[in-house]
This record gives C-alpha cells, sequence and structure tokens, in this order.
C-alpha cells in the first residue's frame, strides 16, 4: 500500500474521476500534451486505480500550464488540472520537495520578466 | 463613479504601461479608480487545491477590503483577475473553505463572497458601454488590423469568471471597433502562450506563442493586444514572427487622446 493516499488526491481536488467516460478530449486539448510522460487523462485514470507514485515521481506534474483548457472542454465536468495540481501539491508538500526555490530565481531571469511568472511558478512549484 | 481598484505585483514594475494608460483613460471616461490602501500580492495562480488556505487569503483580504469600501472592485491583469473571481467564488460557494478563511482572518465581519469583482474591460462594456467609448473617441485607430489576444485566464474557467462566451468571445473585439480599428478573428486567440512555464522551460513559451503569433499574422493582423503581463511578454520576447504586442490600455489612452 502507497504511503501516498488516492483519497487525499480526491479530497484536494475536488474531483469525482468515475465522472470520466475516457473521451481523451482533455489531453487533445493540453497546450502542454507533447512535453508530458502522462497526459491529462491518464492522470484521471491512473488516479482511479490508486498509482499515485508513477504520478508523483512523473516530470509532467510540472508541465500543467494551469491554463483550464482542459477544465472548460471536458464534456464531463471532470476537471482534470485540478487532479494534477493535487498530485503536485502532495509531492510539494513534503519537505524538502519543492520543485523550485529562491536561490534558483536570479539565473532564470531576464530583464523584461514580469513579476506576475516569478510569483505563479513559485506558487506552481514550492510550498 | 467610484470603485475600488486592484493593480497586482506587475503592475507596479514590469507592466507600469498597462496601469498608467487605465487610470488615465478611467479619469477620461468619468471612472474613478480608488487603489485599496493595503494590498498584497495574489500569487499569480489561484490554488486549485480545496484544502489550500493560506494560499488565498490575499485575494480574500482585497475583496472584504472592496466590501467594506461598498465598492465593486476593478481588476486589469488577467492573472490577478482570474485569481480574485475564483477566490470570491470559493468564499461564496465552498462552505469548508469560506469556514477556515473566515477562521484564519478574524475579519469584525466575516467575508462571504460578496463583492463584485469586474475587469476594466466588464467596466469598459458594461458600466461605460461601447457605443459611448466609441462616441468618447477623438483619435480613431482608423485603418489597424489589430489582433485581440485572450489567452487563458480571463475567459477561464468560464463558469467562474463568466465574462464572455469562452470558445467564441467578442469583448475585446468589441473594444477594438469602439476605438475605431478592425478586429482580426483567429483560432489561436483563446490558446495558452506558455505562461509562467517560460521561467524553467523557454522551449514551451516559444513553441506556444510562436502558434499564437504566427495565427495571427496568417490572419492579416498588425498587431496584438492583451490585457495580461506574462502573456505581452510571452508573445513579444519568444514568438518566433515579430508582430507588434501592445496593452489595450495603451491604445484605448491613445484613442481617447490621453496617452502622454
Amino acid at each position: 500500500m502507497s504511503k501516498f493516499d488516492k483519497e487525499q488526491i480526491l479530497r484536494t481536488s475536488g474531483v469525482n474521476v468515475l465522472k470520466c467516460m475516457r473521451c481523451g478530449k482533455c489531453s487533445a486539448t493540453c497546450p502542454s500534451y507533447d512535453e508530458m510522460e502522462y497526459h491529462p487523462h491518464q492522470f484521471v485514470y491512473m488516479v482511479e486505480k490508486g498509482e499515485i507514485d508513477k504520478l508523483m515521481q512523473s516530470p509532467s506534474i510540472y508541465k500543467c500550464l494551469s491554463c483550464y483548457a482542459c477544465v472548460e472542454r471536458c464534456p464531463r465536468g471532470v476537471e482534470p488540472a485540478k487532479i494534477v495540481e493535487a498530485v503536485r501539491l502532495q509531492v510539494i508538500r513534503q519537505a524538502g520537495k519543492n520543485h523550485l526555490t529562491p536561490d534558483d530565481i536570479p539565473a532564470l531571469l531576464d530583464e523584461d520578466l514580469p513579476q506576475q511568472a516569478i510569483v505563479t511558478a513559485m506558487r506552481k512549484y514550492s510550498k | 463613479m467610484n470603485f475600488s481598484y486592484y493593480p497586482g505585483c506587475t503592475l507596479k514594475n514590469k507592466a507600469q504601461d498597462l496601469d498608467r494608460y487605465a487610470r488615465l483613460s478611467a479619469e477620461k471616461l468619468g471612472i474613478h479608480l480608488e487603489e485599496l490602501s493595503e494590498w498584497q500580492c495574489c500569487g499569480g495562480a489561484f490554488s486549485m487545491g480545496k484544502d489550500e488556505i493560506a494560499s488565498k487569503l490575499a485575494a480574500v483580504r482585497a475583496l472584504a477590503a472592496a466590501r467594506d469600501a461598498g465598492q465593486d472592485l476593478v481588476t486589469l491583469c488577467s492573472a490577478c483577475h482570474n485569481v480574485l473571481k475564483q477566490a470570491n467564488d470559493a468564499m461564496a460557494h465552498d462552505e469548508e473553505f469560506s469556514q477556515h478563511a473566515n477562521n484564519y482572518m478574524q475579519l469584525d465581519k466575516p467575508y462571504k463572497g460578496e463583492t463584485r469583482v469586474v475587469h476594466y474591460l466588464e467596466l469598459l462594456r458594461d458600466v461605460v458601454g461601447f457605443d459611448a467609448l466609441k462616441k468618447a473617441v477623438v483619435n480613431p485607430l482608423k485603418g489597424q488590423k489589430i489582433a485581440a489576444y485572450y489567452g487563458c485566464l480571463l475567459l477561464r474557467p468560464s463558469k467562474v469568471m463568466q465574462m464572455d462566451n469562452p470558445e467564441n468571445p467578442k469583448i475585446l473585439e468589441d473594444f477594438i471597433r469602439a476605438i475605431g480599428a478592425e478586429p482580426v478573428l483567429y483560432a489561436n486567440r483563446n490558446e495558452c502562450c506558455g505562461g509562467y512555464a517560460v521561467l524553467e522551460d523557454r522551449a514551451i513559451a516559444q513553441k506556444k506563442s510562436s502558434a499564437v503569433v504566427a495565427n495571427a499574422a496568417d490572419q492579416g493582423a498588425q498587431r496584438l493586444i492583451t490585457a495580461c503581463p506574462l502573456c505581452e511578454y510571452n508573445l513579444r520576447k519568444n514568438a518566433e514572427k515579430a508582430l507588434p504586442v501592445s496593452y489595450f490600455t495603451e491604445l484605448l489612452a491613445e484613442a481617447l487622446g490621453v496617452k502622454e
């Protein structure tokens, strides 16, 4: 039994994975599809099957752009982005598991980069 | 007419033009934007986790401050607008979250999502009116073919944002017509520019932004407008094809004759 809990993912996301009818529209519309090992529809059914560890170890959790395309276009209202977010939160809520730290930031800056990019990345990638 | 105003962190720094031209234009249109006296950064992205409490409190404090001032809250940056609007929706409809947030904040009067969050574009459409705006224009941008770039956060998730049709929006095109220019429709106007991922993966921003600008250019656009500082950055810096990218407020100020 994994120490990471499907129930926690479902609670954090508020998603009912059983609503998914496997049409794949979320993955078809995802702007990060080519960058992902596991695609949005796979997040949904892998959580349903309890394969949480595989998702937590995948770089795919840092590829979601939070554009809400899958949330908007899912014909069943499943909202896959919330599952991706919940898995990522389960990772970065652990001590020492931040994906981005303030020390990383200076090397990533250029003179035009808006503050919005930095605060959003920090919110998404670290706790 | 007075409104509370939440500028957000980027409008105080890299996106000062977005803010400045909005204020100048609003005064010209008889609207007074009163910046909230104490606001904190919204965080740039709404935490979708239902059990994320602290990361939403900055937005809730701003919403409560506008409620206490008895005013609607005007936003301008697409990201701030998205965060404030989703936080407001959670305070109104997610009872468990709302209770947690109120327990943290201990406001004199608990906040329940009472504030109306209004994007500046909605102010132009619903308060000023695009017909009245057209009449106020002294310097119409005649002959300009302009592509509106919505990106993600203005429109989605539409059941919360409720600004426009998320797949076939028209608020920015109507704005472009009101300032005397010609809107250019193109498929990628509501697809993602690559967003914050640019920070660690510039390639994705290049790919996504290039697709947007190329599509707009193919349809005959001479320039692009947006309400989002991160979209502006990605389209300008990371697209292969170069088209001028402006904040919609700059063109508004130009059309109203208040651009300095």
